[in-house]
């Protein structure tokens, strides 16, 4: 039944063959270079990315206001953030993210809050930087706990020409040095998420970094301090990581950005170490940090226990001894928890094969938390990577799998269609295609409202959910009985 | 250790453990430098109070928590009402993605919709070649009979001319001369996403009534005897259209719907995606002309499209939201005012029915107290329902609702003495609510999703009956219309109440002696 690795080459170049004969030639041409059969060796997996999407295809991708406000900036609990530009950006992507957090909403956090200057008219045709002035003012009488505002702008400001900047100047100066970042990152700029992270990160660094007064800041550091940057506490992944690297004897003192503040932002050039999990959104601040501050910063894997116990050991690596028996220890303590774990959902997923296609870090780093649980990954791609993901994706994968960049809807149906993989993981807008095509599906952006998976308590659970998508009985009744014998 | 291989816990339960509740505590001590508890709970206490309701008000600038979406949600809304039919969103591509979602949260269905994909270099070109090329690549991979483009407000804002591109792009071969796609341009910054929906119908009646943007000639009206229904944007669609067909079925009218995405929001899990299922014919659309008549169910999202009609020789009825006893028997009315049929016993059985339910139930909802917020019509259409209940709808609030609407929420109170001590808060959203629940406490809230926020911080119970419900599901898929609707939104009333009183009464030898089994 399994085909060897040629024949699975053969059959993923025939499908992408097939799924290019249904575009007209010059996009044809253009999608042949985002898809490809991994081979192994290879130093990238010999895909095109980070270029622009075709139009009309049904490409899954965002915009650079989602880059910014919906990952990076939005997590900040403590600040608000201001969706400048008409009401839709900030209504679409309310809450929608499952950024966990703890804290008072609406008196001291605001996460789950929708602040928008919901531009009419009148604000396209005179500018909006008035209303943006008022805005501030009134935040500021409202919202008096709020440590710092940010403004994340959406289309419409770059194209009239708006000075964010200016407002943000003269209102922090008035409110006596309040934190005020203004971030443009306007929808259309750039291909994707992707160049919204980096807007981001840029504005921490302009807005944040620089604006600091080093006399002013106390904190007082430790030779043990590291900072998790690039976890979004999706359904707490950044508190069932914490964890480990407190229990392995370090000092978190940052999250960025899921449960995190504007003190750890400002804290973090104090760290000894910056311990990163998605490269993709946040190693711009990462090398910004190592440049200017001579922070250092290593990437982690923190799905699946292959990946959790070599990414402790490398970065306590980066310690001396007594880190470094920590994290033993903390392999130690959880041996217990992840054998039960694999020995109880092993045997029902053996064998299993999946496709993947996510954002950021996940097309890769969860290919591990799989091969734990004997199953395998025969085909991902990224939303929004850049060539450096693909790079690092062929630690990952396995020869012959089928990589698909910026997959458009038309693509990856035929691509399942042809496959059957046993699971599917992508976003809310695929799931319900693959469904109804009866192939079981998670979501893995938002863990489909479930997690956290990061760390040895959210592998527990990433174990326990991919078996009941897989082995729901509803797979078995999408079939009426009376076609079913044919 | 907190997890265990045996009794895996999630989140809500996980991080209860006192490990992780060590770790918060930490966190927040050492690391947050977060503001005191003290200073915490003042302001939680101050933003409870009339001073802070009276600054909360003052606001003119800022929106907090709206009820509403922007013009693009209801333009792809419109599209997956007409058979076969793709939306196509001109401008950024990151819009068309939330949209997608957005329906999919509520829906729990897939949402087809493609975007130009426009980026920098659109914006100082202009999206021309995003047109040319985006339409080519729709029309040969997904093979739609219709293709219906609405803006972002990024196209907007530059001023592309959908009329001029989709001309353009008809001659640079990207779709045939003769292939239809209707158009409407939905700027973000105008209106709401009720708005949008209106544009977009609008835009394509036009397309097959007026000679498809000067192509063919213009269809002639031939009255006949059918019924057009405009049911308006809803996020109850899937239950609604089919409980509406019945009815007219029942009294045996000829009828079209202007927009139906029942079936496309509800497809089957049978091993086969179907990218389109069911809604509006063109065929459909281009007969609708000859209707005698057009129920517009929901004024505020056809207000154009009711103007466009009625300059076209037909009779145009239009409605907002009628729902409940009264409202069915309005809508009933009107369409056998206009048919020349009879309402049959069938229907006034359901009815009597419905009147008995409420006799039975009224004890319990006389003189409640709901806040509830959402789209104008739907407003409408509850205010009416909870008045004839004899509940009083204290606070009615829309953040998409003008001060037109305003005035006829007020007429329904003013009409009611159960409207008395009622009022009405046009353009206003869920923080001006919240100071409302404080100042002036409900006993029930009726609103979408996000108004959960609102139960947790007032302990107001929250009836899930607005669009979006991201957090319960298969709502949608019941019908909130007609006499049947009416019995569904009845026991959610009633549930909700019985509910309350429950939690209210369950602590043993304390307050349980209320704790009744019959009620």
């Amino acid at each position: 039944m399994s085909l060897t690795v040629e024949e699975t080459k053969a059959r993923n170049k025939e499908l992408i063959e097939e799924v290019l004969k249904a575009y007209p030639e010059k996009t044809a041409k253009k999608r042949a270079k985002h898809l490809n059969a991994f081979e192994e060796g290879k130093t990238d997996c010999n895909v095109k990315s980070n270029i622009k999407s075709v139009p009309g295809v049904m490409t899954i991708r965002g915009c650079a206001y989602a880059g910014s406000k919906g990952v990076v900036w939005g997590p900040i609990k403590d600040m608000i953030h201001i969706s400048h530009g008409p009401v839709g950006c900030g209504q679409y992507s309310w809450a929608a993210r499952r950024n966990y957090y703890i804290g008072t909403t609406g008196i001291d956090t605001f996460v789950t809050m929708q602040f928008t200057s919901d531009f009419q008219e009148k604000d396209i045709v005179f500018g909006g930087d008035k209303k943006l002035e008022k805005i501030m003012d009134e935040i500021q009488v409202l919202f008096p706990l709020n440590k710092g505002i940010t403004v994340q702008s959406e289309c419409p400001i770059g194209l009239i020409g708006d000075d964010i900047e200016a407002v943000s100047k003269k209102k922090t100066k008035e409110y006596n040095g309040h934190t005020i970042v203004p971030v443009r990152c306007e929808g259309f700029r750039g291909v994707s998420q992707s160049l919204g992270h980096h807007i981001a990160n840029d504005s921490i660094r302009d807005w944040v970094f620089d604006k600091m007064d080093p006399e002013k800041n106390t904190f007082e550091g430790t030779p043990y301090d590291v900072a998790i940057i690039g976890d979004y506490n999706i359904g707490g992944d950044a508190w069932s990581s914490r964890i480990l690297l407190e229990e392995m004897g370090l000092r978190v003192i940052a999250q960025w950005s899921g449960d995190g503040s504007i003190a750890e932002l400002e804290n973090t050039p104090k760290a000894k170490l910056n311990v990163l999990h998605c490269y993709r959104s946040m190693n711009y601040i990462s090398r910004h940090m190592e440049e200017k501050y001579g922070v250092p910063w290593v990437e982690y894997n923190f799905f699946g226990p292959s990946k959790i116990a070599a990414s402790l050991r490398e970065i306590a690596g980066h310690f001396d001894d007594k880190i470094k028996e920590g994290a033993e220890r903390v392999i130690a303590k959880y041996k217990a928890l992840t054998d039960a774990v694999i020995a109880k959902y092993r045997p029902r997923l053996e064998g299993k094969t999946v496709m993947l296609f996510v954002g950021g870090l996940r097309p890769r780093h969860v290919i591990g938390a799989y091969e734990d649980l004997g199953m395998n990954v025969v085909g991902t791609g990224y939303e929004f990577g850049h060539n450096d993901d693909y790079q690092r994706t062929t630690h990952y994968v396995k020869d012959g799998t089928l990589i698909y960049d910026d997959v458009t809807g038309f693509e990856f149906e035929k691509f399942v269609e042809n496959i059957q993989p046993d699971l599917v993981g992508s976003g809310i807008k695929e799931k319900y295609v693959f469904q109804k095509m009866g192939v079981p599906f998670r979501q893995m952006h938002s863990w489909d409202y479930s997690g956290p998976y990061h760390g040895y308590d959210g592998f527990g659970i990433f174990a326990r959910d991919m078996d009941m998508a897989i082995n729901s009985p509803v797979w078995s009744l999408t079939k009426a009985p009376w076609k079913k014998a044919a | 250790m907190p997890q265990n291989a045996d009794n895996i816990l999630d989140h809500e339960n996980l991080f209860r453990q006192p490990e992780y509740v060590e770790l918060f505590e930490n966190k927040k001590k050492n690391f947050e430098f977060a503001v005191p508890v003290d200073k915490v709970k003042e302001i939680v206490e101050w933003t409870k109070t009339k001073d802070y309701q009276e600054k909360n008000f003052a606001r003119n600038a800022l929106t907090v928590n709206p009820a509403k979406a922007c013009q693009p949600l209801g333009a792809v809304f419109v599209a997956n009402g007409f058979a076969r039919t793709l939306a196509f969103v001109h401008g950024s591509q990151g819009c068309v993605a939330y949209y997608r979602s957005h329906f999919s949260r509520h829906f729990k269905e897939p949402t087809s919709c493609v975007s130009s994909s426009m980026t920098e270099d659109a914006a100082v070109f202009g999206g021309l070649n995003n047109m040319i090329d985006g339409l080519a690549n729709t029309h040969s991979l997904y093979k739609p009979d219709m293709i219906a483009v609405s803006t972002t407000c990024m196209a907007e804002v530059i001023g592309d001319d959908l009329n001029a591109f989709i001309k353009t792009a008809k001659e640079k071969g990207s779709v045939p001369k003769d292939y239809d796609v209707p158009f409407a341009h939905t700027p973000a910054f105008v209106g709401s996403h009720i708005t949008g929906y209106d544009n977009a119908l609008l835009g394509i009646l036009k397309h097959f009534w007026d000679g498809k943007s000067d192509t063919v000639p213009k269809l002639e009206r031939v009255p006949n005897e059918s019924i057009n229904f405009i049911g308006g944007f809803d996020g109850f669609v899937v239950g609604n259209i089919p409980e509406i067909r019945r009815i007219f079925k029942i009294m045996g009218i000829e009828h079209t719907f202007l927009c139906d995405p029942s079936d496309n929001w509800n497809t089957p899990t049978d091993g086969t995606y179907r990218m389109y299922d069911g809604g509006t014919t063109k065929q459909q659309v281009a007969e609708a002309l000859n209707a005698k008549a057009t129920i517009v169910f929901q004024e505020f999202s056809a207000q154009k499209t009711a103007k466009l009609i009625a300059e076209h020789g037909q009779e145009v009825v239009v409605l907002n939201h009628p729902m409940g006893v009264t409202g069915t028997d309005q809508f009933l009315m009107e369409i056998s005012r206009i048919s020349g049929k009879p309402i049959p016993p069938e229907l006034e059985l359901e009815r009597g029915r419905l009147v008995d339910a409420i006799a039975d139930s009224q004890a319990h909802l006389h003189g409640k107290k709901y806040a509830l917020y959402g789209d104008p019509d739907l407003m409408l259409g509850l205010t009416q329902f909870l008045l004839e209940l004899g509940a009083e709808p204290t606070h009615v609030l829309s953040t998409n609702g003008d001060e037109k609407w305003a005035a006829k929420v007020q007429a329904l109170f003013d009409a009611s003495p159960f409207g008395k001590n009622c009022k009405v808060y046009p353009k206003r959203d869920l923080w001006h609510m919240r100071s409302l629940l404080f100042t002036e406490p409900v006993d029930f809230l009726i609103g979408n999703t996000y108004g959960k926020y609102l139960e947790r911080d007032t302990g107001t119970p929250l009836i899930r009956l607005v669009f979006p419900i991201f957090d319960r599901h298969h709502y949608h898929r019941m019908p909130i219309w007609g006499y049947e609707g009416a019995m569904r939104v009845l026991v959610m009333l009633l549930d909700e109440f019985f509910e309350s009183l429950d939690a209210n009464t369950i602590i043993p030898a304390k307050t349980d002696y209320s704790y009744d089994i019959i009620r």
